[in-house]
């Protein structure tokens, strides 16, 4: 039975990842779960300094998900090379380091910066953080600033490149496609959605930041659906993330025409989601005689 | 640091809507030091994905309690649970109390509420008995008095209300205490951030050392997420620190009060 699957020149022993920003930096789940048995670790957004992220309350529980604005705290660059590399670099699975910047400049150098540390499995371009006020979402929601982004960190690095899109735009498909043209190996799919919650007590935002991104099994369907719509505008794979938490989840990502997907909020409440996952997903090709995971690929039959 | 699944050996009514639950869970029992928690999933709930974290209360042989107050959707599910259940428990987590070295400075406790929880194995453990603090709003907040008692510490009650103890707040007969005589004392308080932040001032005025365990939102429990952070004073300013790893326990010295501008 064939798991593996590959993103641009980056082979992955089987599809499933984490998503950045719910798994730190690998170690802090490594005494829970083997980490050798994932596809990729993804670690949490990194610019080139350190942040100090957003005031608190930063995340709030809502039905079926959870809203954060944490505001990507961070070691930056050298933090993380320093703190973080040594036990990443020594993994028999990728490391794909989520970056982002407020310039494209910014982008670029954090780019090169991690081209030439050496080791590295691939690039995620955060493009679609809504918690940030200058980059983030800014970049994911122009065409033409997203195109800049993904030309300038393509000229920089000869990593595998995945470009993290926002769902907060009225259609993907050009986003998807500006991604595609500029040379990003492959597509994430979804960033969480901006929303809110409000204290009826106190009549305050639940969120010290007021609004927010929501993610968990509440966003499925509508992740589903863009990652549907985003497959057909382009050739290169897309990673399915939003509210998975267990191989069904994964297999409607799948079958969605994702090539790959992200565990994401489910690592909070259940650390052995990904582990799940992958064991689950073995056990319904086995059922089923489908000896090639990429068969379930983009597998779901509408009609014409 | 570890992921069980383990049962429930009972889960009763405390006072009011404070419960005790016990659980079989012989490593973590073992492992368990004063001030660290559990993070504990009750089974999947829609409208409450996350895990609850609670401070441990007693490890004893195989089994380890916790001390909750029922006060919403994962709580009350928690509340109506029995023996022979079964619960998703990752622990134990975070930094605790440092343990009070004999012959060094005498213990002063201070609870509010459920911050007893977290004060009963640093009372067990301590090679030196001193006093506990307890406060709350009402006579049914004051939980495990007795046993704070049966381990020879000197448990002076205070209630909101007057319905119990003395009547003020818990820091009242604190500042009384220490005015008596701060030298050679330390705190160790756990309750809600409002007590902790007067306790903080209580032992700057009385240049007294002090360890907090702090009360925040927790979602992944592990350092992950950041959801729990708290500005804390650094050789070069501030960062944010998390309540569940470099915490609950922080020294009160280290803790910003107002957030830096």
């Amino acid at each position: 039975m064939n798991l593996s699957v590959k993103l641009g020149s980056l082979t992955l022993q089987n599809p499933v990842m984490v998503a950045s920003g719910t798994f730190g930096y690998g170690v802090e789940y490594s005494r829970l779960l083997d980490l050798n048995q994932l596809g990729a670790v993804v670690v949490k957004g990194i610019r080139l300094g350190p942040v100090r992220g957003n005031p608190t309350p930063r995340t709030v529980e809502v039905a079926s998900g959870l809203i954060n604005a944490i505001g990507l705290q961070g070691p930056g660059v050298d933090g993380f090379i320093k703190k973080y590399w040594p036990f990443l670099s020594a993994l028999k699975v990728p490391t794909i380091i989520n970056i982002w910047g407020t310039t494209v400049e910014e982008y670029a150098e954090v780019a090169r910066r991690f081209d030439a540390l050496g080791g590295v499995g691939g690039l995620e371009l955060n493009v679609s953080c809504p918690n940030i006020k200058e980059g983030g979402a800014q970049f994911g929601t122009d065409v033409k600033l997203l195109a800049g982004v993904v030309r300038a960190c393509r000229k920089a690095t000869k990593l595998p490149l995945i470009t993290k899109l926002s769902p907060n735009v009225v259609s993907i498909a050009p986003y998807a496609q500006a991604a595609e043209a500029e040379g990003s190996d492959a597509l994430a799919i979804t960033n969480s959605f901006p929303a809110m919650a409000i204290d009826i007590a106190t009549r305050r935002p639940k969120l010290a930041n007021v609004t927010g991104g929501l993610t968990g099994p509440c966003i499925k369907p509508i992740a589903i659906k863009l990652v549907w719509e985003a497959a057909k505008a382009v050739k290169i794979p897309i990673i399915g993330m939003g509210g998975i938490e267990s191989a069904a989840d994964a297999i409607d990502f799948l079958m969605a025409g994702a090539t790959a997907v992200a565990v994401g909020t489910a690592n909070f409440y259940e650390p052995q989601t990904v582990l799940q996952v992958i064991a689950g997903l073995r056990e319904f090709m086995q059922q089923r005689g489908i000896d090639d995971v990429r068969k379930l690929v983009g597998s779901v039959q509408v009609a014409k | 640091m570890l992921e069980r699944t383990v049962q429930i050996v009972s889960n009763e009514r405390d006072t009011d809507l404070y419960f005790r639950l016990v659980m079989r869970a012989p490593e973590m029992a073992r492992d368990a030091q004063p001030g660290q928690f559990v993070h504990l999933r009750v089974a999947a709930m829609r409208d409450a994905l996350l895990r609850r974290p609670f401070s441990i209360y007693q490890a004893r042989g195989d089994t380890l309690s916790v001390l909750y107050k029922s006060v919403g959707k994962g709580t009350d599910v928690l509340a109506r649970m029995g023996p022979g259940e079964e619960l998703s428990l990752i622990g134990p987590l975070g930094h605790g109390f440092t343990l009070p070295k004999a012959g060094g400075e005498t213990p002063l406790l201070v609870a509010g509420g459920y911050g007893m929880a977290a004060m009963y194995m640093l009372a067990e453990r301590s090679p030196q008995r001193g006093i506990v603090f307890a406060g709350g709003r009402r006579r049914v907040d004051i939980l495990c008095e007795d046993e704070f008692q049966k381990l020879g510490w000197d448990v002076r009650v205070t209630t909101e209300d007057g319905s119990y103890g003395e009547k003020g707040l818990v820091t009242h007969p604190l500042i009384a205490e220490l005015r008596r005589s701060a030298a050679g004392r330390k705190l160790f308080a756990c309750g809600p951030t409002p007590m902790l932040k007067a306790v903080g001032k209580i032992a700057e005025e009385f240049k007294v050392p002090a360890e907090l365990s702090m009360d925040e939102h927790m979602c992944c429990g592990v350092g992950v997420c950041l959801t729990c952070v708290i500005p804390v004073k650094t050789t070069d300013g501030w960062e944010y620190q998390r309540t569940c790893t470099e915490g609950p326990v922080f020294d009160a010295s280290e803790v910003m009060w107002e957030m830096p501008k």
